[in-house]
């Protein structure tokens, strides 16, 4: 294991969630579930974080914001879509200004599906992030380049 | 200490030293402060060595940076910690070492403003406030610290003991600790050791907890290797922050040491419970109730050291 996977910061974006999923992301900080046992630690910059958690569908008020976010965001970097709307656009995929899920606008490397997503679910799809990021990790070492999306 | 060649070998070696050690007890020190704060919380908390998987995963991380002067002005805040840990371990002088590490702290501050960031810049602006805020008591604290060594050897002048001394390495020779005369003055330290810890409530610059700050504070533009050299300085600022709370407790018992170190570690314990206890103020109490204290603890203390 590479130190990529100890140490996973996260940042967390609501593209346009109930809510739900929201305080699903935040429940898996909290004691009950406590994700910092891996490492995990909530921040709010994307200059610092490993993997960028966006929860709720991409529309056309947030697809900049979203891109945005990830651009500024340093490689090794995954993305993780939380929740069904994050993934496809759930419930409200037929809305007038709804694209779809997170990879409309960026890659997603995990998808976390779930209405609302379950904590649990979502330390999965963290820990499997962190493999991909050891993965990039170890392909930037060896001297790929990040790739250009 | 005197201009010798010891008096410029002995801190360069010791800083080399303490550049070496610090971060090591340093990096220790905030992985037990990880654990504590977590069970403080009720939750289980990361693997002690915690930090020092941060930082290698930092500095594994693309490079990038918006100004590339950051990285020579974080470098300079780096070393000049690094000598003022030099000078404090090896008994150098205290006001020197107040002095080195007051300008690591601005290198720090001007590294900050340098991205031009509106978020870096409010967190180099309140971390101008809270220099302006600790360091009257840090420099009572060294006034203090000549004057309780004066008071302690007076009995010996006859024997040729020096009459007071900013030397650290001074309390070795006297047969009490300064904490007999300077009990208020290191209350004071005390106090505004949470605002050089940047510990809630003082965190006002930079906090370690996303929740209660403006995207990243100081740190917002340093990311990377930038980001792991910030996080091993504070953990050099960490124990020599602690050395300074530990040498009230030292005296020419060589047992006092650890004396020191107990109660260097206690102050430790005592800040995470701050930190966990307290939500972020606004400035304008951190400035009014340093400055208070240090008029109070630090002003009356040396009134009355001397007037004796």
């Amino acid at each position: 294991m590479g130190y990529s996977s100890k140490s996973p910061w996260v940042i967390h974006y609501d593209g346009s969630s109930c809510n739900g999923c929201d305080i699903e992301v935040l429940a898996t900080l909290c004691p009950g579930f406590d994700g910092e046992r891996f490492g995990v630690i909530n921040t709010g910059n994307p200059k610092h974080a490993d993997i960028f958690l966006v929860t709720g569908s991409v529309n056309e008020q947030n697809i900049g914001v979203v891109k945005e976010i990830y651009d500024q965001m340093l490689e090794p970097k995954v993305v993780v879509a939380c929740g069904i709307c994050a993934c496809s656009g759930g419930i409200f995929h037929d809305c007038y200004n709804v694209i779809g899920g997170v990879d409309k606008a960026i890659p997603v490397d995990v998808y976390a599906p779930g209405c609302a997503v379950r904590p649990e679910a979502l330390i999965d799809a963290i820990v499997e992030g962190v493999a991909v990021l050891d993965q990039k990790a170890q392909a930037i070492k060896s001297g790929e380049k990040p790739r250009e999306d | 200490m005197s201009m010798t060649i010891e008096g410029i070998i002995v801190p360069i070696l010791g800083s080399v030293a303490f550049a070496v050690l610090a971060p090591i007890v340093g990096c220790l020190l905030a992985g037990i402060d990880r654990v504590l704060s977590a069970r403080m919380q009720g939750r289980v908390g990361p693997p002690i060595l915690q930090p020092y998987y941060d930082v290698r995963k930092l500095m594994a991380k693309e490079k990038a940076t918006v100004n590339g002067v950051q990285d020579a002005y974080v470098i300079c805040a780096f070393v000049f910690a690094c000598v003022a840990g030099g000078i404090f371990f090896t008994g150098g002088n205290l006001l020197m070492c107040v002095f080195v590490i007051t300008l690591s702290s601005l290198f720090f501050i001007i590294a900050a403003y340098s991205s031009r960031s509106p978020y870096a810049e409010a967190g180099a602006n309140r971390e101008t406030i809270q220099v302006m805020a600790y360091e009257p008591m840090v420099l009572l604290f060294a006034v203090g610290f000549y004057m309780a060594t004066q008071l302690i050897m007076a009995p010996y002048l006859s024997t040729g003991v020096p009459a007071g001394s900013f030397d650290v390495a001074a309390v070795f020779q006297l047969d009490q600790p300064i904490i007999v005369w300077t009990a208020l003055i290191f209350l004071g330290l005390m106090f505004i050791l949470t605002i050089k810890l940047r510990k809630s409530p003082f965190d006002l610059s930079m906090s370690h907890h996303a929740h209660q700050e403006i995207v990243r504070g100081m740190t917002t533009e340093m990311s990377g290797s930038t980001l792991a050299l910030v996080e091993v300085l504070h953990w050099c600022e960490n124990v020599l922050f602690l050395g300074w709370v530990a040498i009230f407790f030292v005296w020419g018992n060589p047992w006092s040491v650890l004396l020191g170190v107990v109660v260097a570690l206690l102050a430790y314990f005592l800040e995470i419970l701050i930190d966990n206890n307290f939500a972020r103020v606004k400035w304008q109490f951190m400035l009014k109730s340093a400055w208070l204290v240090a008029l109070v603890g630090g002003g009356v203390n040396i009134a009355i050291m001397a007037f004796i």
